[in-house]
């Protein structure tokens, strides 16, 4: 069992300081160019663009891709709908019914999977060298043909009401559909991404086929490949996968939203040991120019690691707590700063407290030049030891361009890292960092803690 | 940044919609995969045994240390002192402030972990190669200087109990699992929990911790694995400078209580108002590859794939496809262990279909398979993704890095690591079926209830 999910923190002797000093300066040095990976941008005959990374120390490729817009566009009533269609892709297309495309995809050994997310929709292929053709041919199938039979349909939709009642079981998951209904009332952030028991029961194939005719456009989609595979070799699988979709999606917007709920405490009664705690407000966008400012500022205030001020306080002192964080959350018409906790219910009180105190403290004061030094050598150092394997390079490919960063983004991140001051981080703290706004959503027995209204109404 | 976390909690959601994907990657994995690792090994004259796992992907290397010793080995009424000093591993040493080892880590981009199981206890970095000395420097120090008082002690004892809530106090699945292990093994240590019961980690002392420190901690006890960018040219100074003086303490071979004859199946079941969906679930106890009739671990993987490895398995397609009985049905076979292996069988019922006819269906499949076994084109299935599986594990920094520390610290060798895929292409359907009968027999097993608090109406029907 991973004991440590976030990091202690502690004092350092000078010694270690000055050590490290010197390791610092190398890191930069050794982090940035040497570890850099060569994308390239390869474009089919019909105008596929996909970004590359060849390996081929193992005949393995991973791909990842995604079309703009997500669950976040399901019409009110038939919440869930981009979520049951990313169940059901994979499950019949063409001529094979459900059994005989998944029997195809397990005696391959190919992995395909669809996954919705509020502002897009999603896949992940992965195979070995010698059966790319076929699982290449098995994702056109499902992208372009699928047949939502009715014993899949109704199959998936059961796992789906069972999935639903059983994340209502959850504390954490209850804590966060309440906040994300609190803050967003009327928004479609507000809504569950996976719909609610009555939505679910209510999406018909016409509307899954819909779906799929109206959302899966080549205007809106992105694409990675690592592994054993050249640009000359993908370039016509990107023309026979994806070229069969129609070359528009249906437009579409969505609003510009902030949260509301500022400063509201909720409370959610349940019989057990733990209070589970959810709290956030307002935060930043991605393409904000503060944003990378923001993130160093939130690595120092409750980020997974040893510089984070929330884990000293409450983990390391007090023992309140096996974890406590807080992050950026940014949606594509939302930007939030989010945390959690959780505690035995005769800590919760105190918990709050000092999280509210920590908050208040970064705005009030900033951070320290040692702490904002050793930040940055973390998020700059560690963020190339994460790209291990075929997977997790297209994942993180593919979150570039949902976030427009460019092809060149891997080489510049470091750089905006390391121009983060401590004059910009008291800045954006005064800017964005405020105890009074916090929206908390508790979810056991805490004592001592008020609700300031009642919790959202309707199903959890 | 937040599309990676976007995209975490995306992979998440297909885990759970998609078992398939799942089954393919995990059973592949989770035994002693697929001997293409190709790792050097050498041992130091105190006895630390070094394997390493080249990987030149990327200038970044991961260090583990692996110790024989898990919460198996807790002393009887000190359970969970194994992960408490795992916990406290990160505290000071002779040489180190309480905490710094994290900052210094965190300072240099490194990332770290441990991890605590019934047989292991595991350590681990993952840096740029050039922090590799580092990070062996620090764990070097800390396997032989731990120091602690009761004020690291006693606030991380607390932060345990605040874990074991919300693994395990707040999750009422959680808790039917401890019960299940608890009635399962009559005897063996494996029926405590790795976290400890309640009231025995909340009377754990410094001492006690200390204790089991000085007892387990040594090199002669311990696995350093390195995988990555690096050979084991380079890496054998490394580890002669920075392991090599510390002395071995003669670390006593691991004998645990043995499980007397099982005589009666078993059954638990436990109610609670936070469940709304009914699960069924039951382990039998089985050999493993390093325990028991060894012979038959092989087989059981390959009988665990034809069971549960996917959409088209057995369990699926019978009772969730075909009867429509059930919203999920598996199986999974665990025989990475020190002493007994477990294979278990899993499940949610359908909207309107009862525990009792559930597990009736569950209980016919397990009786066909028993009458009539798998078919030989279910076995060369079955292989062939397990050996697919094999391919796809070197496709990472940690999976080798997991499967060797994994059989080392539970008694296997790396041999038997890399000789797996020529394990698994000699299994046969005479000896898959030969294993399924050694292992399912009631007897031999716990079934488990997990049930909503009764509804009012429901009581009021049965008392008419």
């Amino acid at each position: 069992m991973n004991a440590r999910a976030f990091m202690p923190g502690g004092r350092a002797f000078d010694s270690a300081i000055a050590f490290i000093v010197v390791l610092g300066v190398n890191l930069a040095v050794t982090l940035g160019p040497a570890a850099a990976i060569s994308i390239q941008r390869v474009v089919s005959e019909k105008g596929i663009e996909a970004w590359l990374v060849e390996d081929h120390a193992v005949p393995v490729l991973s791909m990842r891709f995604a079309f703009r817009g997500g669950a976040a566009l399901d019409a009110k009533g038939k919440e869930g709908l981009a979520d049951m269609v990313s169940s059901l892709l994979d499950e019949g297309a063409g001529p094979l019914d459900s059994q005989a495309f998944q029997g195809r995809l397990e005696d391959l050994s190919i992995s395909l999977g669809f996954m919705a997310g509020l502002d897009n929709f999603g896949g992940t292929l992965r195979t070995l060298s010698e059966n790319r053709a076929a699982a290449f041919d098995l994702l056109r199938l499902a992208l372009t043909r699928p047949r939502f039979d009715p014993e899949p349909v109704e199959r998936i939709r059961a796992q789906l009401l069972a999935h639903l009642a059983r994340s209502a079981e959850r504390p954490r998951g209850i804590a966060s559909r309440t906040w994300y209904k609190a803050a967003f009332p009327d928004h479609p952030y507000g809504r569950p991404a996976e719909g609610t028991p009555a939505s679910i029961k209510r999406i018909t194939a016409r509307d899954l086929k819909d779906f799929v005719a109206r959302r899966l456009g080549r205007d809106n989609l992105m694409i990675s490949v690592v592994g054993d595979i050249s640009a000359k070799e993908l370039a016509p699988l990107l023309d026979s996968t994806f070229g069969g979709l129609p070359a528009r999606a249906q437009p579409f917007t969505v609003a510009e939203v902030a949260p509301t709920a500022a400063g509201e405490m909720f409370v959610i009664e349940k019989d057990i040991p733990q209070s589970v705690v959810m709290f956030g407000h307002r935060g930043i966008k991605r393409d904000d120019p503060d944003y990378y400012t923001a993130y160093v500022m939130i690595r120092i205030l409750g980020g997974g690691g040893f510089t984070s001020r929330l884990t000293e306080e409450i983990r390391e002192k007090r023992g309140l707590a096996y974890s406590v964080y807080s992050y950026l959350s940014a949606f594509d018409h939302a930007g939030l700063i989010m945390g959690g906790v959780a505690t035995g219910n005769d800590r919760v009180a105190k918990t709050i407290e000092l999280i509210r105190a920590e908050w208040a403290k970064l705005r009030a004061k900033g951070v320290g030049a040692e702490e904002l030094a050793d930040a940055k050598t973390y998020l700059t150092g560690s963020f190339f030891t994460r790209l291990n394997s075929t997977r997790r390079i297209a994942s993180v490919l593919l979150s570039v361009q949902l976030d427009g960063l460019g092809i060149d983004y891997l080489e510049r991140r470091n750089g905006l890292i390391e121009a983060v001051t401590e004059a910009d981080v008291k800045r954006v703290a005064k800017r964005l960092l405020d105890p009074a706004k916090l929206t908390f959503v508790v979810v056991g027995a805490p004592e001592g803690v008020k609700p300031t209204r009642e919790a959202p109404a309707g199903k959890i | 940044m937040p599309g990676l976390a976007t995209i975490k909690r995306l992979e998440a959601h297909i885990i759970f919609i998609a078992a398939s994907i799942v089954f393919i990657a995990g059973v592949a994995f989770v035994p002693a995969q697929a001997g293409v690792f190709n790792p050097e090994t050498f041992t130091l004259e105190n006895g630390l045994q070094v394997v390493v796992i080249p990987n030149h992907r990327s200038p970044v290397v991961s260090q583990m240390v692996w110790y024989k010793v898990g919460s198996a080995d807790d002393p009887p009424g000190k359970s969970g002192v194994a992960h408490l000093l795992e916990h406290l591993m990160f505290k000071g040493t002779k040489v180190m402030a309480p905490g710094e080892y994290s900052k210094i880590l965190a300072r240099n981009g490194g990332r770290e972990n441990a991890f605590t199981s019934n047989d292991t206890t595991a350590y681990y970095q993952v840096v740029a190669v050039d922090r590799l000395e580092l990070v062996m420097k620090l764990e070097a120090d800390r396997m032989v200087n731990l120091v602690l008082t009761d004020a690291d002690v006693l606030p991380e004892r607390n932060v345990v109990v605040e874990e074991r809530r919300a693994r395990t106090d707040n999750n009422p699945a959680a808790l039917l699992d401890e019960q299940m292990s608890a009635a399962l093994y009559l005897n063996h240590p494996y029926r405590r929990p790795v976290i400890g019961w309640k009231h025995e980690l909340e009377s754990l002392t410094t001492e006690d911790v200390l204790a089991f420190y000085r007892r387990y901690y040594a090199p002669d006890n311990a696995i350093l694995i390195v995988s990555g960018d690096i050979t084991a040219d380079k890496l054998k100074p490394l580890a002669e400078k920075y392991y090599g003086s510390i002395p071995a303490r003669k670390v006593a071979k691991r004998v645990r209580l043995k499980e007397p004859p099982h005589r009666a199946a078993r059954r638990v079941q436990l109610r609670s108002p936070q469940v709304r969906e009914p699960r069924w679930g039951r382990d039998y106890l089985a050999p493993g590859f390093s325990s028991g009739e060894k012979r038959h671990a092989y087989a059981l993987e390959v009988l665990n794939d034809i069971l549960a490895g996917g959409a088209t398995s057995r369990l699926y397609r019978s009772l969730v496809v075909e009867q429509k009985i059930a919203v999920s049905a598996g199986a999974s076979y665990d025989g990475d262990a020190y002493d007994l292996g477990t294979f278990s069988f899993y499940g949610q019922p359908a909207a309107g279909i009862g525990m009792d006819r559930f597990e009736a269906a569950m209980d016919a499949e397990i009786a066909k398979l028993l009458g009539s076994g798998v078919t030989i084109n279910e076995v060369k299935r079955a292989k062939k993704r397990l050996l697919a599986g094999a391919i796809y594990a070197r496709d990472s920094l940690r999976r080798g890095a997991r499967a060797i520390g994994t059989a080392l610290t539970t008694g296997q060798t790396v041999d038997d690591v890399e000789t797996w895929p020529e394990h698994i292409k000699a299994v046969t359907r005479e000896r898959v079926n030969e294993a399924a009968r050694a292992v399912f027999k009631i007897s031999n097993s716990v079934t488990g209830l997990l049930l909503p608090e009764k509804a009012q109406k429901a009581q009021k029907a049965e008392q008419p």
